[in-house]
């Protein structure tokens, strides 16, 4: 096996592309427990934490540019990236231990594909767009469109994706991240539900974004659950019909982490919860700037 | 099998490797460099016992290949005491009896270095937090955590 730190995407992608069994990393943390787990070894592996893009995370006019070889914990220390997307970082800063949060990256999160991924569905109701490297120059693809299934991805070989767009939030404008795992730390998602909401001056929900993690081969957006919660002042009827919305949109697997009922259930919960931490925060932040 | 020669700096110390592309920092550190405080446990990123400093930056070494070393700055358990004395953290380990069989201790004193660093007056809860990439088998974690709020008293208020 050999290593390669390109300094340049193009060289990246050159590597990559010479090569059908060389893979991209950032921070291994998947690809070195896989090959540990008997997975064959790559031909190449590619480190892209030399390309400046890839490692940088900064506001461009009303769009954070965030490396998708950045670590997490360049997230969570970012007070204003966190001010922006409490729900993105807190995602970000679930994934693993402080060892793993200071080499993992969103965009190895992404492509690895785990359903499980954490901060996938926190990128999905954000409308983040991944910025992906090609053969004929960059393509911008929403992240819910990367993924198609367990360890796959639409990328073909020598494509990479370079950087997370995200549109900093409007007025009015929160997200929140929850999951559920058997312990506190360091473990895998039974359940992860991301909840992103837009409330109007009477505080009522004026748009919403809710999307599933773990209950299915991807990431599911739930259109019902989001439409449940527009209109209404997140009172119990609408916050019921989102939870059971979204207990409806899971198509997960009985597995040692849950059963197929569990997961349901759990889905509806944590839904409901994070549409009230998004709300809560969003109250805050009004009531921080003076506004009803 | 490509080789690779790393230049680095270890413990303040400037060394250099040859190593093959796919070797473990953890493995160049032990095999190359003779340190063999940090462990393998897991070997998958999940225990802490390889932990080391890396460009200022807590990381787990079996997670590393050894070739990415190359220009950094990293920091063992080795590399915690002076010549004459302990490193405080080790000091308060030795009295809070913060080990049995010893061989997550390499790691739990660089993971604890990394967060005092950061936060010299960390409260029990983050104390928890920051540890819950190492885990001990042994020792309940009181006793580490313990011994871990006593170094930190002592690194802010020396004797």
């Amino acid at each position: 096996m050999k290593y390669a730190a390109p300094t340049t995407i193009d060289e990246a992608r050159t590597l990559l592309a010479g090569d059908a069994g060389a893979i991209v990393f950032a921070g291994a943390t998947d690809v070195v427990p896989q090959m540990r787990a008997g997975r064959p070894e790559p031909s190449m592996v590619i480190d892209l934490k030399k390309i400046d893009r890839l490692m940088s995370v900064s506001l461009d006019g009303d769009t954070w540019q965030v490396g998708a070889a950045a670590p997490s914990s360049a997230l969570t220390s970012n007070a204003a990236f966190a001010a922006d997307f409490p729900g993105l970082t807190e995602a970000a800063g679930l994934i693993g231990s402080d060892q793993i949060q200071n080499r993992s990256s969103l965009g190895g999160n992404l492509c690895n594909a785990s359903p499980a991924a954490d901060s996938v569905p926190a990128l999905v109701v954000n409308d983040a767009v991944a910025v992906i490297a090609a053969a004929d120059g960059e393509r911008r693809v929403p992240v819910a469109d990367v993924v198609t299934g367990p360890g796959q991805t639409s990328l073909a070989h020598d494509e990479i994706v370079v950087c997370f767009e995200l549109a900093r939030p409007a007025g009015g404008t929160s997200d929140a991240y929850l999951r559920l795992i058997p312990r506190t730390e360091m473990d895998i998602a039974v359940v992860g539900a991301g909840v992103r909401l837009t409330l109007d001056d009477s505080g009522n929900v004026s748009a919403a974004a809710v999307a599933l993690g773990a209950v299915a081969p991807t990431v599911v957006r739930v259109p019902a659950a989001e439409a449940a919660l527009v209109g209404s002042s997140l009172d119990d009827t609408a916050l019921a019909a989102a939870a059971a919305a979204a207990s409806d949109a899971c198509n997960p697997i009985d597995d040692k982490r849950g059963t197929i009922n569990y997961r349901r259930q759990v889905a509806g919960v944590l839904t409901r919860r994070a549409a009230g931490i998004a709300a809560d925060r969003i109250r805050t932040r009004n009531g921080q700037n003076g506004a009803s | 099998m490509s080789r690779t020669h790393v230049n680095c700096e270890v413990n303040g110390d400037a060394v250099d490797f040859l190593t093959e592309d796919g070797e473990s920092l953890l493995n160049a550190l032990r095999d190359e460099l003779g340190l063999i405080g940090a462990k393998e446990g897991c070997g998958t990123g999940d225990c802490g016992a390889c932990s080391v400093i890396m460009n200022g930056r807590l990381q787990c070494a079996c997670l590393i290949f050894a070739p990415e070393a190359d220009g950094a700055a990293i920091t063992t358990c080795e590399g915690l005491a002076s010549a004459d004395e302990l490193h405080p953290l080790q000091q308060c380990f030795l009295e809070g009896a913060a080990l049995q069989c010893g061989i997550c201790t390499p790691g739990f004193l660089i993971a604890a270095k990394a967060l005092l660093d950061e936060n010299p007056d960390p409260t029990e809860t983050e104390v928890r937090y920051a540890l819950a990439g190492n885990l001990c088998r042994c020792t309940g974690y009181d006793k580490i955590v313990r011994s871990v709020l006593e170094a930190a008293v002592q690194i802010r208020t020396p004797a």
